[in-house]
């Protein structure tokens, strides 16, 4: 069980951030895998929160979208989405939350809106869902997408979602409540934050991986943490568990 | 009381008019197909469509022609990908274009409690360093009236209509429901008119019984359209579950406005009500979609006299 796939990577390196949550607001797809897998390792007591309104899930399938029902039956809570919003998460109850997107800039703001002009975009996505409002309010975020030069961009056709804005003490000068994004989890490297400058540092590659290969993938000279060093590896006991139980059918391989 | 229980061709004819706001929530669950097929059939033009996801339900009505606004705050076939046919109308302007106004989900959450509570605006923490409010001027900063820094605030929203699934309801429309909320009690109340849609019909004394589980009072529903699998492809929890199979193809026919218009053809203008698009299904769906028992134990309110 030595070989293990870029995907399978990202899932553990997910899951491994999460150490110091008690809570965490869940994504589809690999983020829902990665907290279900910390909550099989090493936080047992992980409480899953899903934006659909829904607290201490315990899915009994993978669940298709954050909507599923099997997220509802068994779960310890199931309110209104105002409930969800208003109190838990302005409320300050979430402690992390994994975001994806379609563009990041070395601030970790996101762009999950347009690619090219808002009035006639040359691709419409999703928009902000509640991306902006979790980034605002959770704790820490976590970011997770693959690399390359279309995500990690220079500059960002549209800002959905806060990261560090424009590094600094920015963020926290706007009177933004949560700390921001603390690390962006790709296929090829983890990234941290510098903590004075607010700006996206390569903290680890990802066994294999050369640092010509992640410079490739980003659109502005990133710089390195100093202790940059190697990414530990998928455990055999981290792969067997998303293999034989988060993700038989390997529809996230 | 008299019986508020109508059909959804009824429903569609008496409170859906060219030009109207209409709001058919549901997060994933609860949606009503039911009711936007039946206002695609019966033409409806011009209107302004609310939601938070659009979901397949009005990349279907989008697609139809029957939207000149979409008000909302993610546009993604959940869980699958792109809503192609949005996309369409948004990118491209067929079959006709589109005007966005768009938030984040608290936003509209907050929209819909101000409109349900009549106060002219609602304070969240959110926008702060995101474009939104600069792409959507009815997103505002405020200063804290009561001490330091801003608080993005948003207007109400009051759909002219809005169109809710439940699991049942009395012929009065006292609703009850259970699984994923949503904001279908705050739409419900901030709404001009209210249709309830649901799977089953029952007498008042099963609502009496447990009056915590009724999300929204009868006083405040129009009209009750009774619909078995009105939900369908998305699910009502304890009664089906959603159908993906459908969501998977649809993004692959909606992909092409052709095709699109075909299966519109097939599914809507092509069957006369929600019976007979339920026959046009294949052979044993509705078994499929149906789930395993997980009941509730009853709780014991007591008897006070």
């Amino acid at each position: 069980m030595s070989e293990y796939t870029a995907s399978e990577m990202m899932i553990v390196s997910a899951s491994r951030a999460l150490h110091s949550a008690r809570s965490v607001l869940v994504g589809v797809g690999l983020p829902n895998i990665a907290c279900n897998l910390a909550r099989r390792t090493h936080a047992p007591d992980l409480i899953l929160i899903y934006e659909s309104g829904v607290l201490g899930a315990q899915p009994a399938r993978l669940p298709l979208s954050i909507g599923d029902p099997t997220i509802v039956s068994g779960a310890s809570w199931a309110g209104p989405m105002a409930d969800l919003f208003l109190y838990i998460l302005q409320g300050g109850w979430v402690d992390a939350a994994l975001l994806g997107t379609a563009q990041i800039d070395r601030f970790g703001n996101l762009n999950s809106t347009v690619i090219g002009d808002y009035s006639s975009p040359k691709v419409r996505l999703p928009g902000s869902g509640g991306a902006c409002d979790i980034a605002i309010n959770a704790r820490e975020t976590f970011i997770i997408t693959r690399l390359g030069k279309r995500t990690f961009v220079d500059v960002l056709d549209f800002q959905t979602t806060p990261g560090h804005l424009a590094g600094g003490r920015s963020r926290a000068e706007a009177g933004i409540p949560g700390a921001g994004p603390a690390q962006v989890i790709t296929d090829l490297a983890l990234f941290g934050f510098d903590l004075a400058s607010g700006e996206m540092e390569l903290a680890s590659l990802h066994p294999g991986v050369e640092l010509e290969q992640v410079e490739a993938g980003i659109d502005w000279p990133i710089k390195s943490h100093p202790g940059l060093g190697y990414t530990d590896p998928p455990s055999s006991e981290e792969l067997r568990i998303i293999r034989q139980d988060l993700d038989p059918e390997g529809l996230y391989r | 009381m008299d019986s508020k229980l109508i059909t959804m061709q009824q429903a569609v004819e008496t409170y859906v008019q060219d030009g109207c706001s209409i709001a058919i929530e549901g997060f994933t669950a609860f949606i009503s197909f039911a009711a936007a097929h039946e206002v695609i059939r019966q033409g409806r033009r011009d209107l302004c469509l609310i939601r938070m996801t659009p979901d397949l339900v009005y990349d279907q009505m989008i697609a139809a022609g029957t939207a000149r606004k979409l008000i909302f705050s993610y546009l993604g076939n959940p869980g699958i990908g792109s809503l192609h046919a949005i996309r369409r109308a948004v990118e491209k302007g067929i079959p006709r274009p589109l005007e966005l106004e768009e938030y984040s989900h608290f936003g509209m959450i907050g929209r819909y409690i101000a409109g349900a509570s009549r106060l002219p605006f609602f304070p969240l923490r959110s926008y702060i360093g995101s474009d939104l409010p600069s792409v959507n001027p009815s997103i505002r900063m405020v200063p804290n009236p009561y001490g330091e820094g801003e608080l993005a605030v948003v207007p109400p929203l009051n759909p002219d209509i809005a169109f809710i699934h439940a699991q049942r309801a009395d012929r009065e429309g006292n609703t009850q429901a259970w699984g994923l909320l949503g904001v279908q009690k705050e739409v419900a109340f901030a709404a001009k008119k209210v249709v309830v849609v649901v799977e089953a019909l029952v007498d008042e004394d099963v609502i009496r019984a447990d009056p915590n589980r009724t999300l929204i009072p009868g006083m405040v529903v129009e009209a009750v359209v009774h619909e078995p699998f009105g939900a369908h492809p998305s699910y009502v929890q304890g009664y089906y579950d959603r159908d993906n199979q459908q969501y998977l193809e649809w993004d692959e026919i909606s992909r092409d406005h052709e095709a699109t218009l075909a299966w519109l053809e097939r599914w809507v203008y092509g069957v006369e009500n929600r019976q007979a698009y339920l026959k046009l299904l294949p052979a044993g769906t509705l078994e499929r979609l149906k789930p395993g028992s997980k009941p509730s134990l009853p709780v014991e309110y007591g008897e006070y006299r």
